[in-house]
């Protein structure tokens, strides 16, 4: 009971800072015209709400950290901005000096181009010269290293607390996690790796299942810690599936590459001389990190971009008449809460995928012959 | 298409965080974790298990007092029969011993009787003996005061005796 009500006050809470942002950016439109000169953000510029870009706006990483618009100025948490460049070397400033498209030392933000939002190497009259090698401390990058915290302060105290409550029951935020880690160590680990050599790979599983869960519920709480988009993110996808990749074919063992190389129970001429069955076999070693990696970070864009569309809906009809945009909100929002508790649920189911998958791939390496 | 496109520098930072992560949690957080609760599972089974052998040791102890009470109980009541065996052992030679004695003391008395008995008829024999020895001597003189008649005696005791 006390659960849900606080998912509904989340999802609420959601929906809100996100409302107030827009109106926000849409009030700035009609008022401020001077103020909207100096800025090149998309929606104010275009004049029109465009949903597309309000959705992609929210989804894809930057390099400040935007908190909210007030009275037309964009109030963001300026994030380190990190380049090489070969004729600059490392250059290290603050996020905020790009802002509202200035030009930094020869540096700024691409508006069009394959380098679009992105940073880009100008020479003095504002023409593109490179893209400089980008390390950036960016929303992602700081929503990674908070979640990264989070995790060791949190596991570290627990482990703590499992070493000062030696043979007692469990107590507090331990007795919280305990169920998780159990059913990951008991269910995923155990059950798809099999007795032998889960206890290898449990560490592994727990790790990457407490970063997604972690990460998709701090992407679908709005406020500043959370609100990046940080496993909808392809990239970050892509790191923890090759994890997953790397683990996997580094503790392969014979019988595992046996049947990729030479695939048991598989007629002779399928091997010989054109490698076909091993051909498919490699292929698919390759695939399943890539599965991974899309479908993680499908269904949290897919979700995210859900919710917004939904709030999106409010300004398309506000646009048409303000009357108009205060009758679809309440449908707008109710749907936004509704999605906003499914991305909750889905959430979990993500986290539980990834990490389930993950170790029936290290069972199917680590399987024994039989 | 920006949103499907992995951005290098993005990939850094999160392959060396998460590897950091990846290390101090294993290290410092599921390592201590794991072992604690496998320390808790090993420690619930075996609590469960001498638990589980405590009621079956206690079930035996039972039986045991049992099988003990019911021996007892067997020994006392041969030991009773016994001792009323014994008993009456005792009691049956105790009774015969004291006829075998009351027949030997009544033998005893029967012979002292009789001796007695032949004692004093010997003396009243002897007695009489004397008692007619003296009214045979007083007849005798009172019958032989006259000389005829101690003739006539003297003649009939010769005519008795044969002279052969």
């Amino acid at each position: 009971m006390y659960k849900t009500l606080l998912n509904i006050l989340l999802a609420l809470f959601f929906v809100l800072s996100i409302q107030g942002k827009s109106i926000a950016t849409e009030n700035t439109t009609e008022k401020d015209p001077e103020h909207t000169e100096e800025q090149n953000d998309s929606h104010a510029e275009k004049k029109k709400f465009n949903p597309g870009d309000f959705i992609f706006d929210h989804i894809k990483d930057g390099y400040g950290w935007h908190l909210f618009t007030y009275n037309g100025h964009h109030v963001s948490i300026p994030l380190p901005i990190i380049l090489y460049s070969k004729n600059k070397g490392f250059v290290v400033f603050w996020s905020s000096k790009l802002a509202h498209g200035h030009e930094h030392i020869g540096f700024k933000i691409a508006h069009e181009g394959d380098y679009k939002d992105k940073i880009i190497e100008v020479d003095s009259h504002g023409e593109f010269v490179a893209r400089p090698f980008d390390i950036s401390i960016t929303k992602n990058v700081t929503a990674i290293l908070f979640s990264c915290f989070f995790m060791i302060f949190v596991f570290m105290s627990v482990a703590n607390s499992y070493k000062k409550r030696e043979g007692l029951p469990p107590k507090g935020l331990q007795s919280l996690l305990e169920p998780l880690i159990l059913f990951i160590r008991d269910d995923i680990a155990k059950s798809s790796i099999g007795e032998k050599h889960y206890e290898k790979y449990t560490p592994f599983l727990l790790t990457i299942f407490f970063f997604i869960l972690l990460n998709n519920l701090l992407g679908l709480v709005p406020l500043f810690p959370g609100g990046a988009n940080v496993t909808g993110n392809i990239t970050v996808t892509m790191a923890l599936a090759l994890f997953t990749f790397f683990i996997t074919n580094i503790t392969g063992n014979k019988t595992y590459w046996s049947h990729i190389f030479n695939t048991p129970g598989v007629p002779w001429w399928l091997k010989i001389p054109i490698p076909l069955i091993p051909f498919i076999e490699l292929f698919g070693v390759l695939i399943k990190p890539f599965v991974l990696m899309v479908r993680l970070f499908a269904n949290i864009s897919a979700g995210h971009i859900i919710v917004l569309g939904f709030f999106s809906l409010i300004f398309i009809f506000g646009n048409m008449s303000t009357e108009l945009g205060f009758a679809v909100s309440p449908v707008s929002i109710l749907f936004t809460i509704f999605m906003s508790v499914l991305e909750i649920l889905v959430a979990f189911i993500q986290a539980y995928v990834f990490t389930i998958l993950s170790a029936i791939y290290f069972g199917m390496a680590s399987e024994e012959g039989h | 298409m920006e949103l499907i496109k992995p951005d290098l520098g993005l990939l850094i930072w999160m392959l060396v965080s998460f590897s950091v992560v990846l290390y101090v949690l294993i290290r410092f957080a599921w390592r201590p974790i794991l072992a604690a609760l496998k320390q808790r599972e090993r420690s619930i089974s075996k609590s469960l298990l001498s638990a589980q052998r405590a009621r079956e040791e206690m079930a035996k102890i039972e039986f045991g007092n049992e099988k003990i009470t019911q021996l007892a109980i067997i020994e006392k009541d041969n030991l009773l029969k016994e001792a009323k065996e014994i008993k009456n052992n005792i009691i049956e030679e105790a009774r015969e011993k004291a006829k075998i004695e009351a027949k030997k003391i009544i033998q005893e008395a029967r012979q002292s009787v009789e001796q007695e008995k032949n004692q004093v008829i010997n003396e009243i024999k002897n007695q009489i003996a004397a008692l007619s020895v003296d009214i045979a001597e007083k007849i005798l003189k009172q019958k032989l005061g006259e000389e005829s008649k101690q003739k006539q005696l003297i003649d009939e005791l010769i005519k008795d005796i044969d002279l052969n």
